[in-house]
């Protein structure tokens, strides 16, 4: 990418969000709309800032939830689909459960796990877990199998060990598939985390971002209410960045997904 | 002498019960260069699978040297395959793929290199030896490959239409290049190919098969003595036996149509 087209694409959606921000905002003032209905950008802007030790304290215990479970969903889901990738057999007993544990909805599944769970954020970060760790399963075992059949023959008869075909070929090929399901994964950890906040409801030391937007939501305050969701917004683009640049860390050389376009 | 690969009545059946390859008897042996000739869906990678251990036969067997091709043998009789595509690992150096063999023998890293490096001069790619693959031609990326075929010393090379996707110039420079390598270091050859020039150009001995069913329908020497260069492909002897391999798989095809 060179350097104007890598300053484009920064600008232009920035320059989107600008027109609509000003459109927002003439909209408010023109037609004199309420604060408790719509906020302005500008007021929301200003409850940012004033509510700042709140919301930031807020900020930290859900990107805190989010990110142990991603954490904890890479290394389980890369570890269930090593354990896909081992036999078929294993593969197909224990899929359907995968599929089972992500097609239930989390709501409907959450206030069992903070019942079952005594610690709060344990049980957060449990229910984050359920939602994230499908994406990095269901990508890394695709990934550990599309492996080009001529280098699979290559390692027979290269009379390959099944430990050297798995680090040697299998993992490297699985990679551009495991940052795919990554990416998603990143941006299901957040959304899990806020609703099992939402569920929850804990309040008090360890309120999260969801707590603040619940309450802010019962006493009318939205510009708090808007200023929070701008906080998970902004929480959810940072880790999609963080990963992205992640992906290009690692497969830059080699990947199709990741050479800039000048190469 | 014993042949390196022998096939006897090998045949292949798919469990779908898709005839493949009909019984097919002929050996290989050592120093030959032998082409297998054909059109697509005569069986010729099947045939080529079968003897390089990849595929079991539903019936005759394989041989290498005299001995069943299965289970794995004599260390020192090794095989190597180069595949329709260069088939590197994007993810790895020219030379770490070069090297792959031998890692994965556990062939200590000092003597690895030295051969890597020795493979990669081989087919002029000393230079290029820290790229990645896709920073290579596709001309340059089947040398990567046949040079990882080259860096186990194989006692068999078995290609399968190695320069079918190069471009016409590229296909004569490396079969030249293959041609001084088989003479150059005494290898045995097979080398499946659909090009009739390719097959009459590069071999000792050209094996015609036909498809639907697959099946061999002829062995053919080829005398013309080696070095052959660009006044042996407008020779009229090369022009001639061209056409002769020619009419023969078309007659066999029309025999079945």
């Amino acid at each position: 990418m060179t350097v104007s087209e890598r300053a484009w694409r920064l600008a232009a959606p920035v320059a989107v969000a600008a027109v609509l921000l000003a459109l927002w905002q003439a909209a408010v003032v023109a037609y004199d709309v309420p604060a408790y209905i719509v906020p302005s950008p500008t007021r929301i802007a200003a409850t940012l800032w004033q509510d700042r030790a709140l919301l930031l304290a807020s900020l930290y215990v859900t990107a805190g939830i989010a990110l142990t479970a991603l954490a904890i969903a890479i290394a389980a889901g890369a570890a269930i689909a090593l354990l896909f990738a081992q036999s078929r057999i294993v593969e197909a007993s224990l899929l359907p459960y995968a599929i089972l544990l992500q097609v239930t909805p989390i709501v409907a599944i959450a206030p069992l796990i903070i019942i079952w769970v005594e610690d709060t954020r344990a049980a957060l970060v449990l229910c984050a877990v359920v939602v994230a760790i499908f994406p990095i399963i269901s990508n890394t075992s695709l990934g550990l199998r599309s492996v080009d059949p001529n280098l699979l023959d290559l390692f027979r008869m290269s009379r390959a060990t099944r430990w050297q075909t798995l680090v040697r070929l299998r993992i490297p090929s699985a990679l551009p598939y495991f940052f795919a399901g990554l990416r998603v994964a990143s941006g299901l950890s957040l959304i899990g985390a806020v609703v099992a906040e939402f569920v929850a409801g804990t309040g008090g030391q360890g309120a999260g971002l969801a707590y603040q937007i619940l309450m802010a939501g019962i006493q009318l305050n939205v510009p708090r209410l808007f200023a929070a969701l701008v906080l998970i917004t902004l929480a959810g683009i940072a880790m999609y960045l963080a990963v992205g640049a992640l992906s290009r860390g690692v497969l830059a050389r080699w990947h199709e997904s990741e050479l800039s376009t000048t190469a | 002498m014993t042949p390196v690969v022998a096939l006897e009545g090998a045949a292949k059946t798919y469990d779908n019960g898709t005839k493949a390859l009909q019984p097919v008897e002929f050996a290989v042996g050592a120093g030959e260069f032998v082409a297998l000739l054909g059109p697509s869906g005569c069986g010729k990678t099947t045939l080529l699978r079968m003897a390089a251990g990849l595929l079991a036969p539903s019936a005759g067997r394989v041989r290498w040297w005299g001995e069943p091709a299965l289970p794995v043998r004599d260390p020192r009789r090794k095989l190597a395959m180069v595949f329709q595509s260069p088939t590197l690992m994007p993810w790895a150096r020219v030379a770490d793929n070069v090297r792959l063999p031998l890692d994965l023998a556990h062939v200590a890293r000092d003597s690895a290199d030295a051969q890597t490096n020795a493979a990669l001069a081989l087919v002029g790619l000393t230079e290029f030896a820290r790229h990645f693959p896709r920073e290579l031609s596709g001309g340059m990326q089947m040398r990567a490959s046949i040079a990882r075929a080259l860096v186990v010393d194989p006692a068999l090379l078995l290609m399968d239409e190695p320069f079918g996707a190069l471009d016409e110039f590229t296909r004569y420079k490396l079969d030249d290049e293959l041609s001084a390598l088989w003479r150059g270091r005494a290898l045995t050859v097979l080398f499946v190919t659909h090009s009739i020039h390719e097959a009459v150009y590069l071999a000792t001995r050209v094996i015609v098969m036909t498809a639907r069913p697959g099946r061999v329908i002829a062995d053919v020497p080829i005398s013309a003595p080696h070095p052959r260069t660009s006044a042996f492909r407008g020779s009229p002897e090369f022009a001639a036996t061209c056409a002769r391999l020619s009419a023969m798989v078309i007659e066999a095809s029309a025999t079945v149509a």
